[in-house]
């Protein structure tokens, strides 16, 4: 167990953007980790998919990390954003892309 | 399992608004054993003053904290649009 916590832990401190998901950023294989996918394409931030559905301990691990019950969940810099619903409500405001780029990550597509 | 939900939210925000919507049907046959009949895929709705001044994480949380026992009975999502009250709504 504290070595699936261990394992999050490194990857979303190691990485600027992680999304926990169900299936890969090519090929999501839920719809609404489909959606937060998507809304990261179009910002255009670089971003580390994990897919929960390739690894039951990771798939429960990541629930028990952020104390949340679905999947996807979205990290920036270590912290956790929320799911699909907080990510495009984020997006349609622009505070996702505001949040990012306070955090100095790049991104590439329109404001 | 919608009715269970409402009767917590109600007794936990006494919100001014609340909806649940049943959208399982919308999501059958994404896995096996979503035949669309049940209540695996709910949307709750709610606009109440508890929410002034939590940030969207914070009220999915107290959203989430009341309805583990429905998540470990097969709820599968539960999408969430919670406001205070004068927020807008798409409701």
């Amino acid at each position: 167990m504290s070595g699936i916590q261990d394992f999050i832990a490194n990857e979303v401190k190691t990485n600027d953007v992680v999304l926990f998901m169900k299936g890969t950023p090519e090929f999501p294989q839920c719809g609404f980790s489909g959606q937060v996918v998507q809304i990261l394409d179009y910002v255009g931030v670089n971003y580390k998919g994990i897919n929960v559905l390739a690894d039951a301990d990771i798939r429960q691990g990541i629930k028990d990390y952020s104390n949340w019950p679905t999947i996807p969940q979205l990290y920036v810099k270590g912290e956790f954003i929320g799911g699909c619903d907080i990510v495009r409500e984020m997006f349609q405001s622009g505070e996702l892309q505001s949040h990012l780029q306070e955090q100095g990550i790049s991104i590439k597509g329109a404001a | 399992m919608k009715s269970s939900i409402t009767g917590k939210l109600e007794a936990a925000f006494s919100p001014e608004r609340l909806e649940v919507v049943n959208e399982s049907h919308l999501h059958a046959g994404h896995k096996p054993e979503f035949d669309g009949g049940g209540e695996t895929h709910l949307r709750v709705r709610i606009v109440a003053s508890a929410f002034s001044g939590m940030g969207r994480v914070a009220r999915h949380r107290a959203i989430n904290d009341l309805v583990k026992a429905e998540f470990d009975a097969g709820l599968h999502a539960l999408a969430v649009e919670a406001a205070a009250p004068g927020e807008p709504t798409r409701w």
